[in-house]
């Protein structure tokens, strides 16, 4: 019988080698196929977010005081919803720009502040100081009959 | 009955590697105790988390019910609830006493390089554990620090926002989040530490005691780890429970507001103690520093200092106190910085 296993000779060498590549290879191909949905596994979905372009809220201009400020749910997330004292109504986002807690008005010295770190806005959404480092995007308000309209950015 | 257990588990070894162990003796002595105290401590959160996890629901309507049923209705269960909060923070205290008392020790001298590394894998662990933890009573203040602490690694370019999207859930905290953290702190930051702490007192039992070279070559007096050391050892943590119950009785863990995802951050909203020195410098940072980003620039600092911690062993020079006093300052800031963060600061006196 034919000796299968050389020991010498460059045949017996690259058949080998040849023959661990391809093991290597496919242990770490078997792995890949393991892995790759585990860790497409931790990526959550996006949520499918409502095609709505405005909101309606529950509320009536009315019920808004002058140089107020109050946090309305839109789609999802935080709106500070404001009045001045001349009684025209604006909305901010919410969330701060700076590591994502939600802001609040300050009536006593009309500006917009955020109680994690101190930063603090206009009423235009302007950041003014501390950390936050892009001001709050501005949305579109308005009164349709009675009721707040707000529109999303 | 002991013939038996002998046969079959090699009884007689292990008690012979144990009678060999000895602890030496000399000035420093009672800085060996912290180790032990920090495992003892461990495994009450272990066992009192067990307890806890047998009534609370992770879900955003129940969790913060739940927990209120333990407070208020389950027997005992202010007990237990309470002792898992303070311990939780008595723990990490003594981790860091463990680690502060390592360093200036220089325990982690060679052969110990290891022991140091996973010794400080262990501390980032137990940071893990608190800030998982913290949010499942989904309370107001929980449910805002887990806002704030998902959005620091966010700051990391490139894989910043994908990193916070998986530690959330979503792009929000939600009840997504509260699922994530549950498994994060009841399964699997317990396997990984399982398999960190099981090498780190394996190696501690194959090296042995570091001896300060202060003490080297002086009377090498020592005691018997069984039953001396250990019975020593046993009294220190009949006094942490004692100190945990005590705590619990006079000092129960509050419950706090039930978590509105639609409401401002309340004024006065800080982290847990541990993380208040990176809560005051963050707020420190201005919003840009030539063009960059404030935060990275903490992100990036907090990085270096966590990669320094891990590196000490290779970072100390022979003789040298460089590391020594690295330490002093930084600890010193730390303190300073914490102490600043629990000033009263009244809204209207900040310009």
């Amino acid at each position: 019988m034919e000796a299968t296993a050389k020991a010498s000779g460059p045949d017996a060498v690259t058949r080998r080698s040849w023959v661990s590549w391809f093991l290597g290879t496919s242990l770490g191909a078997t792995l890949v196929t393991f892995f790759y949905p585990v860790l497409n596994y931790l990526v959550p979905p996006e949520s499918s977010e409502p095609s709505l372009s405005e909101f309606e809220l529950d509320l009536k201009a009315s019920d808004v005081a002058p140089a107020s400020g109050r946090i309305v749910p839109i789609g999802g997330k935080p709106v500070l919803l404001l009045k001045n004292a001349a009684g025209e109504l604006s909305a901010l986002t919410a969330t701060c720009t700076h590591l994502d807690c939600t802001v609040q008005y300050r009536a006593e010295r009309s500006d917009v502040w955020c109680a994690c770190h101190n930063g603090t806005y206009d009423v235009k959404g302007r950041n003014l100081s501390g950390p936050p480092p892009r001001p709050l995007t501005p949305l579109e308000v308005y009164v349709r009959g009675e009721k707040i309209v707000i529109k999303r950015a | 009955m002991r013939a038996w257990a002998r046969d079959r588990i090699g009884w007689d070894d292990l008690v012979h590697i144990a009678a060999k162990k000895r602890v030496p003796v000399h000035r420093y002595t009672l800085f060996y105790y912290l180790g032990g105290m920090a495992l003892f401590l461990f495994l009450v959160q272990v066992a009192t988390g067990i307890l806890l996890l047998l009534y609370y629901r992770p879900s955003s309507s129940e969790a913060f019910e739940s927990v209120q049923y333990v407070m208020a209705d389950v027997p005992f269960g202010w007990l237990i609830r309470s002792i898992h909060s303070w311990g939780a923070n008595l723990f990490v205290g003594v981790v860091i006493a463990h680690l502060i008392s390592v360093l200036f020790l220089k325990a982690y001298r060679a052969p110990r390089e290891m022991t140091w590394v996973t010794g400080a894998v262990l501390l980032f662990l137990a940071l893990g554990f608190g800030f998982s933890g913290y949010l499942l009573p989904w309370n107001t203040l929980a449910f805002f620090a887990t806002k704030v602490g998902t959005d620091v690694p966010a700051q990391i370019p490139v894989i910043g926002h994908l990193l916070s999207r998986i530690l959330r859930g979503g792009s929000d905290v939600s009840g997504a989040t509260l699922s994530r953290f549950y498994g994060i702190h009841v399964a699997i930051l317990p396997a990984i530490t399982t398999l960190i702490l099981g090498a780190h007192l394996l190696l501690v039992q194959r090296h042995g005691m570091s001896i300060p070279r202060s003490v080297e070559g002086k009377s090498r007096r020592s005691i018997s780890f069984v039953p001396e050391f250990l019975m020593r050892d046993m009294v220190g943590w009949l006094a942490a429970v004692g100190l945990l119950a005590a705590l619990a009785a006079f000092f129960p863990w509050e419950l706090g507001v039930k978590a509105d995802p639609f409401a401002s951050a309340p004024a006065g909203i800080r982290p847990e103690w541990y993380f208040l020195w990176m809560f005051q410098g963050l707020k420190y940072l201005p919003s840009k520093i030539a063009g960059i980003p404030g935060e990275m620039l903490g992100v990036f600092f907090f990085g270096a200092l966590a990669a320094a911690v891990v590196a000490v062993p290779w970072l100390d020079r022979r003789g040298k106190q460089g590391v020594a006093v690295a330490a002093v300052l930084i600890l010193i800031a730390a303190a300073v910085l914490t102490v600043l963060a629990l000033l009263p600061v009244p809204t209207s006196a900040r310009p």
